[in-house]
């Protein structure tokens, strides 16, 4: 079970988190406008890291709000967890 | 190859056991072949066997990180079967089920295909609608599919607590009776020692850590034992299918998750079909040793690491529990994880990929122990003639662009 650390209430059980996937992927400003290729790495294609990841998880069974944790996908540690917008999407993990 | 036997039994009794040949030989790679598979599981091991058999291509390497099996292959809970919902799976997994029926004596090598039948529950009224739907779906494709209600199910599986005050009463189920479960180790030793014979180089202890090209054109692979080069390259790594798709520079649909499973000590014969519940999110066998062997649903979150976490462990537990009272105190022995490579529509992508002369099987998820001889026979097929079969074709990457999916999930009692 992890321990992951809401940035709204602290260290909470697993089990009272949704998993979102990964994070700040950027919703295409004008979606009647881009190509079938686009559109589909936008709603499909994954980074899916073997390493560093950075991932949105939903606090729902406490503070109900959606923030970003940076996890490794291998030892599964949590080193840092972010309230939406507190980083930038272009941040390599 | 030697072939088992009856007599070599007995000959190498005599012998106290210490004149068997090797399985396999052991070879170190060679700088060149015609195709190098990446990945020794079921898929790809059965991938190099029916390359060999059915396309006369022999100047084959399969490379393994680890040694063949280790993967998913030998982490599976075993479940065979066909009923899936939609035409292109459903012809799929039966092409795949047809080959499992006489596939331990074409590999010469026992695989325990044990067709004691699987039960899907229905626990709900939506549930036994989608059921009888699969049912008949099933049926119009010609797969064996049955509707049971709660009296047959009894019948069938006297240990199983169909009383309606549980929280997930037993309304009916469907039964597949060619379904069953067999020896997974064995598949990928059976496929690999078949595939040997051939003279397909089975390289264990050898990850791939980059793929060459040239003019748009993979060319080989570098690895832990060197470069070698590759005309064609076929990849069938599961949970790693992104880390080889970074390589060749495209992306994947792919998820990977950890699931796991577990078994109990032994007992004696009490449950002689699989039974899976989709809503409760576990299955369960007994194997021929007595070991009740279990599984659970995927972690929610990405993960590499071949173990998940207590709560879905426990969950998939207590749902068991329910279902079989009379399991409550057994008490599990071992417990493991491996890593699947989940797809958006729960469907697999077989095919070719936007580089040229590197091929792909992945997206088995859950459920793509069952499928090993038939996702190897197309995958052979398609590296082979550079064109997918017909039975592949829907199972393209560029489905994912078309928007063409073959939604499974949920729709077929798909897991496992
Ligand atoms: C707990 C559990 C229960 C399951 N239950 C069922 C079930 O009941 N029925 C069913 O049909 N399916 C089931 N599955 C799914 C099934 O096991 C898989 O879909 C199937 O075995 C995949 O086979 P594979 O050969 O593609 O993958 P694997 O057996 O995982 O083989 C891939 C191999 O690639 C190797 N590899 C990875 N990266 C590299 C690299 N860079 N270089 C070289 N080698 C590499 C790995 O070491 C691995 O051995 C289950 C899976 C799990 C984990
Ligand atoms: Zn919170």
């Amino acid at each position: 079970m992890l321990m992951i650390d809401c940035p709204w209430c602290g260290n909470r059980d697993e089990s009272e988190f949704m998993y979102g996937g990964e994070g700040n992927i950027v919703r295409p400003q004008d979606p009647e406008s881009i190509s079938d290729d686009s559109w589909s790495d936008y709603l499909f294609m994954r980074k899916n890291t073997k390493g560093l990841y950075m991932e949105q998880w939903l606090h729902s069974y406490g503070c109900r709000r959606w923030f970003l944790a940076e996890r490794e996908t291998v030892s599964y540690e949590i080193l840092n967890t972010h309230k939406i917008g507190e980083i930038n999407p272009e941040s390599k993990s | 190859m030697k072939r088992y036997s009856l007599f070599s039994l007995v000959r190498n009794g005599i012998n106290h056991h210490s004149n068997w040949d090797r399985v396999w030989r052991n070879p170190n790679p060679r700088p060149e072949y015609d195709v190098v598979i990446i990945g020794g599981g079921g898929h790809g091991l059965a991938t190099a066997y029916y390359l060999a058999k059915e396309h006369k291509i022999t100047k084959i390497a399969v490379l393994e990180k680890g040694y063949i099996g280790g993967g998913n292959t030998g982490r599976n809970t075993e479940i065979v079967r066909s009923n899936y919902l939609w035409d292109e799976a459903a012809q799929l997994y039966e092409f795949s089920l047809k080959l499992w029926q006489n596939l331990s004596s074409e590999l010469n090598f026992n695989l325990m295909y044990s067709k004691k039948g699987v039960l899907n529950l229905g626990h709900s009224l939506q549930d036994m609608r989608d059921i009888s739907r699969r049912v008949n779906a099933n049926r119009l494709n010609g797969i064996d599919s049955e509707l049971l209600s709660t009296e047959e199910v009894k019948g069938l599986v006297p240990i199983i607590n169909t009383s309606p005050d549980t929280r997930y009463p037993i309304l009916g189920a469907s039964l597949q009776k060619r379904g069953g479960t067999a020896r997974h180790d064995g598949v990928a030793w059976g496929f690999g020692r078949a595939a040997d014979a051939f003279g397909v180089d089975i390289i264990q202890g050898c990850e791939v850590v980059g793929i060459r090209q040239e003019d748009g054109s993979a060319v080989g692979v570098d690895t832990t034992k060197g470069y070698i080069k590759a005309k064609k390259i076929g990849v069938a790594v599961a949970g790693h299918s992104t880390v080889l798709a970074n390589m060749a520079g495209f992306r994947l649909p792919i998820e990977t998750h950890p699931l796991q499973a577990w078994v109990t000590d032994p007992i004696k014969p009490v449950l002689d079909v699989v039974v899976m519940s989709n809503s409760v999110h576990a299955y369960v066998s007994q194997t021929d040793r007595g070991e009740l062997l279990a599984g659970a649903g995927i972690d929610a979150y990405v993960g590499y690491g071949q173990r998940g976490s207590f709560s879905v462990l426990e969950h998939a537990a207590s749902s068991i529990i329910e279902l079989f009272p009379i399991f409550s105190r057994i008490r599990v022995v071992r417990q493991w994880g491996g890593i699947v490579d989940t797809t958006p529509d729960a469907c697999p992508i077989i095919g070719k990929t936007p580089l040229k002369g590197l091929f792909l099987n992945c997206g088995w998820g859950t459920g793509g122990y069952k499928a090993t001889p038939g996702s190897g026979w197309v995958f052979a097929y398609t590296i082979a003639n550079d064109t997918p079969h017909n039975l592949n074709e829907p199972f393209s990457l560029e489905r994912f662009i078309t928007g063409k999916l073959i939604d499974e999930h949920g729709a077929a009692g798909v897991a496992h």
